[in-house]
């Protein structure tokens, strides 16, 4: 009965979000400090170093942690703010039970009645429809150690296949892109490889307002003389400085990829030696590329020819190079082509290995790397291992000290939970740190998914708009509130510190999954005493994994100020840049070329349709804005969707800035005001998707997904946009002034 | 803990280089946690044009050696410190007149009705002084706002320093800087067609593709 208890007024008033405004006590409290603690921000794969102000078991403030070298005390507009996601009045400070005849929807129950309630459901639901008939869902801003338990709770505890988590919606193209043509899953530079580049390619990736801190390391390269190419169909705000623009048109990244290679071969910009020594199937690829002329591709990617020569002459010059891509060409169902076109590109110019060279993507979610390693994943085991892989399962079933069999084989990616939710064949859901009725694609239909649930139950620190569809609801704990690790977009291992513990009832996360497999008869698994145990446990077994831990302790971490993996054996240095020597993670050592044939998005413009949407973030919100729509000043910067457009967009449309409009896909439709600007294409909107319910972009996505990595396509689809009648009173957000009070 | 880099002996410098700024309000919401007026962000951050442009630009005090505000106070209630930096207007002697918020050549002092006084940018006084950066220079994460010493800004910075301005006829020197290309370059032709980059047709609409 997964339903919402009572319609959604109800339910903000009682949950949320609610503004957190000021610092507790208020601005005038004066900063009475007990400790300062040195720990990394929540929002976003940078983990950007911050030191929280405590008083009384509160985080009242902050201050720039300069000798942290990633970000020398830099914070974007989220770091500096993301104090005040503590001491909330939306803040869940003990378990409940979804009744609707309580106030806001849910009633408090004691943690006895609570877990008895979730263990009795895991057994019914199990024992009526089969162990995989339960799922869960779990997400990425968990630290390691919370990542690790889960994939252990998920197999051992639960016993089901069906765990997968929301990096599904973020990395895993770049992922499944990296294991197929260099062997393992990292980004193969550290930051400081940035400045040493000659040449900086920005694709798909609004770094200025999803990454604040790269745009650093980016001025610190051309203020070397290097130059930066950036590939978006918007003009960014880094883009907007750039040597040269790429107005790719969304989904059409591979073509482009495809004629600057085409381009390099013509030209013989190519580093025949890396190819030759380090490198298998280049005629694959330069097969795959032969027809693909920059004319050609400048009639697909909208992007004129003389710019993609251009582009290639820059890359394929230049002695050292960086490309940086993000959820820009990712997210799509060409996602892994796009990305193995890219690391084509730097392969065949021997742009890896190197100092000021590399291929990377940067990573979105906050502990996006490290949570992907350790067993998080359908199809993964601690390590980076294969659930599949017999070899795997042993040594896996051997540190967990469990038989083979008793780990289930692979699961199903978060998006078929979803879809097999709502088709009736898993009954019973447990989330854990995802708001899926928000990050998923095609929100109507999630929706409904979580209204067939007979039972769903979540831990979570705040009520989600997923939240609200749960029977049994579970408090707790923010990052700030627990210890353990995270490991950054550089593959950088950090050390997360509690500030505070949980307020009220609220626990912490691992505590209560360790309840709950204690419950299911499983305690003899889960014996804990604190998140170390968890982390040393983690490490033996990641070793002989290609995400090897093993000498990775907390002292050394914290001591080091981090430590990049692989770190295989205890007294390793660790390994800041990867496949250097021109060693790449397969037997043979050498890195994989492939062969990039051009294909269509899963839904193209039509007369019916007839303008591109692509949707993503803006600086001041993180993901589904379970935290970020919790702080006023954040909300203020930029308070609900705008559709952004071009002016001759708007004028066929007979719209102006300010005006509402209707924007519909063939999944749904929102009403929102159009902002009209020069700085986007005019075939193609942008809306950015952190709102629930009417200003949730993902209303108008739709459910593909690339067929290796499971990513479902969020930058492109085809929409028509129709004038609504009416304007918007806040057109721009700047002029939204908060009140002291408003609450 | 102080940054050894910026010893008190350093003379650390104030840089504003409104080209790199990206416009994520980080030193908006910084400035609110300053200690002397924590709650209340002086600092500007100006969208010049969204229509037409994603430039946004940043703006601190300038701290002018002969602070314009000061001069036409009729209150005689701005002063400078020992260092140079010029205060928010003194609360006891304010009377909200707001000459000074017309008066300065770059638009910095706000009045602030909720306190009857003008308030302004004073370059953290409580961080500088204690040899920290001022909290917008500490997080700007573009580095459009630095704080460091002149060497420092030589040594890893493109861009030549300018602290000398003309409004008209008066002659301003600030001790906080701007950047710009080449100093030794000559006057800005402002009207000059001669660039021809990608910004003049970002999607390629007028070229032949």
């Amino acid at each position: 009965m997964a339903r919402p208890p009572l319609d959604d007024d109800e339910l903000i008033a009682k949950f949320g979000p609610h503004l957190n405004q000021a610092p507790p006590g208020g601005w005038d409290a004066g900063l009475q400090i007990d400790k300062v603690v040195q720990t990394h921000c929540c929002f976003c794969g940078q983990q950007c170093g911050i030191k929280l102000k405590v008083h009384d078991n509160e985080v009242v403030g902050f201050e720039p942690w300069y000798d942290f070298p990633f970000n020398e005390g830099k914070l974007c507009p989220k770091g500096v703010k993301r104090y005040l996601q503590g001491s909330h009045p939306d803040r869940l400070l003990h378990p409940m039970e979804r009744d609707p005849s309580a106030p806001g929807g849910f009633r408090e129950v004691s943690w006895d009645q609570a877990l008895d309630r979730v263990v009795s459901e895991i057994r019914r639901i199990q024992e009526t429809y089969g162990d995989d008939a339960f799922a869960m869902l779990s997400g990425v801003s968990l630290t390691n150690e919370k990542s690790y338990l889960i994939g252990k709770f998920a197999r051992l505890a639960l016993h089901t296949a069906n765990l997968d988590y929301n990096g599904r919606y973020c990395m895993v193209s770049a992922g499944s892109g990296n294991k197929k043509a260099l062997g393992v899953d990292r980004a193969p530079n550290p930051w400081s490889d940035i400045p040493l580049a000659d040449v900086v390619w920005v694709a798909g990736s609004n770094v200025a307002e999803t990454f604040p801190i790269t745009t650093s390391y980016i001025w610190r390269a051309r203020d070397r003389g290097a130059r930066l190419i950036v590939q978006d169909p918007r003009v960014v705000p880094l883009a907007r400085t750039a040597d040269l623009f790429l107005p790719v048109r969304p989904g059409s990244d591979s073509a482009l990829f495809g004629a600057v290679l085409h381009e390099l071969i013509r030209h013989d910009w190519l580093d025949h030696e890396f190819i030759d020594e380090h490198t298998v199937d280049f005629d694959l690829a330069a097969a795959a590329v032969a027809d693909m002329t920059p004319a050609w591709a400048a009639d697909i990617t909208g992007v004129p020819a003389a710019r993609i020569e251009e582009a290639a002459e820059i890359w394929g010059t230049a002695a050292t190079g960086m490309m940086l891509h993000a959820r820009g060409i990712e997210q799509q169902v060409k996602g892994v082509d796009n990305v193995l076109a890219a690391i084509n590109l730097g392969l065949a110019t021997g742009k890896f290995g190197k100092p000021g060279c590399g291929v990377s993507t940067i990573t979105g979610q906050g502990n996006g790397q490290g949570g992907r390693e350790h067993g998080h994943k359908c199809d993964q085991l601690p390590g980076n291992r294969d659930i599949t892989n017999p070899e795997h399962r042993a040594y896996i079933a051997k540190v967990w000290e469990c038989e083979e069999s008793e780990i289930p084989g692979k699961g199903i990616p978060a998006l078929e939970i979803i879809e097999e939710i709502h088709a009736g064949t898993i009954k019973g859901l447990l989330s854990i740190c995802f708001n899926p009725v928000v990050s998923s694609p095609d929100t109507n239909f999630t929706a409904e998914a979580l209204d067939k649930l007979e039972f769903y139950a979540v831990i979570d620190f705040f009520l989600s708009e997923s939240g609200q569809h749960a029977d049994v609801v579970l408090a707790g704990s923010l990052h700030e509130e627990d210890e353990g690790t995270t490991t950054s977009g550089e593959g950088r291992i950090i050390k997360i510190n509690a500030a505070v513990t949980p307020p009220g009832e609220a626990r912490l996360d691992w505590q209560i999954l360790l309840d709950i497999a204690e419950r299911l008869g499983k305690g003899e698994h889960f014996h804990y005493d604190n998140t170390k145990e968890i982390f040393d446990e983690l490490r033996l077994a990641s070793a002989g994994g290609t995400a090897d831990y093993l000498g990775a302790t907390w002292e050394r971490i914290e001591a080091e100020h981090g430590l990049f993996w692989p770190i295989p054996e205890v007294g390793h240095p660790g390994t800041p840049r990867l496949y250097e020597g021109g060693k790449f993670y397969f037997p043979d050592g050498k890195a994989r070329f492939h062969g990039i044939a051009w294909r269509e998005s899963a839904e193209v413009v039509d007369d019916e349709y007839p303008i591109w949407l692509t949707t993503g973030r803006v600086v001041s919100q993180y993901l589904s804005g379970t935290q970020t729509r919790r702080i006023a000043s954040l909300v203020a910067q930029y308070p609900e969707p705008l559709c952004e457009m071009h002016p001759r967009l708007a004028d066929q449309l007979g719209v102006v800035d300010g005006d509402l409009v209707t924007v519909t896909s063939r999944r749904g439709d929102m009403t929102l005001p159009a902002n009209v600007v020069n700085t986007i294409r005019p075939d193609t909107v942008f809306i950015p998707y952190h709102w629930p319910g009417g200003k949730a972009a993902n209303q108008l996505t739709l459910r593909a997904v690339d067929p290796i990595s499971k990513m479902p396509e969020f930058k492109v689809a085809a929409v028509r946009i129709a004038r609504a009648g009416g304007t918007s009173v806040t057109i721009d957000a700047r002029e939204l002034h908060l009140t002291e009070g408003l609450s | 803990m102080k940054r050894s880099r910026y010893g008190i002996d350093d003379s650390p410098i104030f840089v504003i280089d409104q080209s790199r700024c990206i416009g994520c309000e980080a030193c908006v919401q910084a400035c609110e946690e300053c200690g002397t007026h924590r709650g209340k962000s002086l600092i500007h951050l100006e969208r010049i044009d969204r229509a037409t442009s994603t430039q946004t630009a940043p703006m601190v005090c300038m701290h002018c050696e002969d602070p314009t505000c000061a001069n036409v106070c009729p209150a005689d209630a701005i002063k400078q410190t020992e260092g140079g930096i010029v205060q928010s207007a003194l609360k006891p002697r304010c009377i909200g007149c707001s000459n000074c918020v017309i008066a300065c050549p770059f638009g910095v002092p706000k009045y602030v009705a909720e306190f009857d006084q003008m308030m302004k940018c004073d370059m953290c006084t409580d961080r500088t002084s204690d040899g920290y950066a001022p909290m917008c220079a500490s997080v700007c994460p573009s580095e459009a706002l630095w704080y460091g010493t002149p060497e420092e800004f030589r040594d890893t910075r493109s861009g030549s320093l300018l602290d000398n301005w003309l409004f008209g006829r008066q002659n301003v020197h600030t001790k906080v800087f701007t950047v710009v290309d080449d100093l030794a370059g000559g006057p800005l032709d402002a009207l000059s067609t001669a660039t021809g980059t990608w910004l003049d047709d970002p999607f390629g609409l007028e070229a032949a593709r």
